[in-house]
């Protein structure tokens, strides 16, 4: 599905990098640990995370994603955004918990892409 | 093998925003060298983890970069409190950090587990009350 799908499926906003909506994503992974993510994701495009810091943009420019939704409403600071923009990941701020993003993503088609 | 590249850091122990930096423009210069991304990934997500370890437990440090043809080797060079047993901190779920830290998305004792999982050699030597260096190897496929 395309960026803009997965925030309009969760009624969430995009915070930047909105001219790279379009992008294509297949699969995603959840977690608020960034060591998990480093440990276990794979070629996932999207990270859904409550965790709300730069290191959360960092760990996903290391595993190379392009697009973090930030779930129960977390809404990254400034500096978060512009650490985005920079690196041309589209952050998006959802209202609904891990849980139910997860599920209505994998729902509509995104692969957990790992076991 | 003749070497290309030296790099070399200082990675800041009292910045946890800027933490990744290093490994940051490591990973660039690896992309623009036109290495294999999976190998960029490996060598990114070891040195990440211990640039951010270098941050949550020794008060920053040095982080250093030999880039090869065939393979990067990277070296983390502090002079924290240093590992007393690290057979038991390479044990996955092994953590000393503080809720501060897991707080933060870290310390969930995957760190080292995750730098000898990704990289083809991990040698962590480590004093305590002194230091640790740790030296990651990871071979061009």
């Amino acid at each position: 599905m395309k960026i803009s799908q997965a925030a309009q499926i969760l009624e969430g906003t995009i915070l930047c990098c909105e001219e790279f909506k379009d992008r294509e994503v297949i699969s995603a992974c959840g977690s608020d640990m960034m060591s998990d993510v480093l440990a276990y994701a794979k070629d996932q495009a999207v990270l859904i995370t409550g965790l709300c810091n730069p290191q959360v943009i960092r760990t996903a420019v290391m595993m190379d994603m392009l697009c973090i939704i930030f779930v129960r409403g977390k809404m990254p600071t400034e500096e978060m955004i512009e650490l985005a923009k920079e690196r041309e990941i589209v952050l998006i701020s959802t209202p609904r918990r891990m849980f139910s993003a997860c599920g209505k993503l994998y729902q509509a088609g995104l692969v957990p892409g790992g076991y | 093998m003749a070497e290309c590249v030296h790099l070399e850091y200082r990675v800041d122990g009292n910045n946890f925003v800027s933490a990744g930096t290093a490994t940051e423009s490591v990973k660039s210069f690896l992309k623009n060298m036109g290495v294999d991304p999976k190998d960029v990934r490996r060598v990114a997500i070891a040195m990440y983890e211990g640039e951010i370890n270098m941050v949550i437990h020794a008060n920053g440090g040095y982080a250093y970069a030999d880039i090869y043809v065939d393979k990067c080797i990277i070296t983390l060079v502090d002079t924290g409190k240093g590992i007393a047993d690290i057979e038991l901190a390479m044990q996955p779920g092994y953590s000393t950090a503080s809720d501060e830290v897991r707080a933060l998305g870290f310390g969930a004792g995957m760190g080292l587990p995750n730098m000898k999982k990704y990289a083809d050699e991990c040698i962590i030597e480590s004093e305590v009350g002194k230091g640790t260096k740790v030296t990651l190897v990871t071979n061009f496929s």
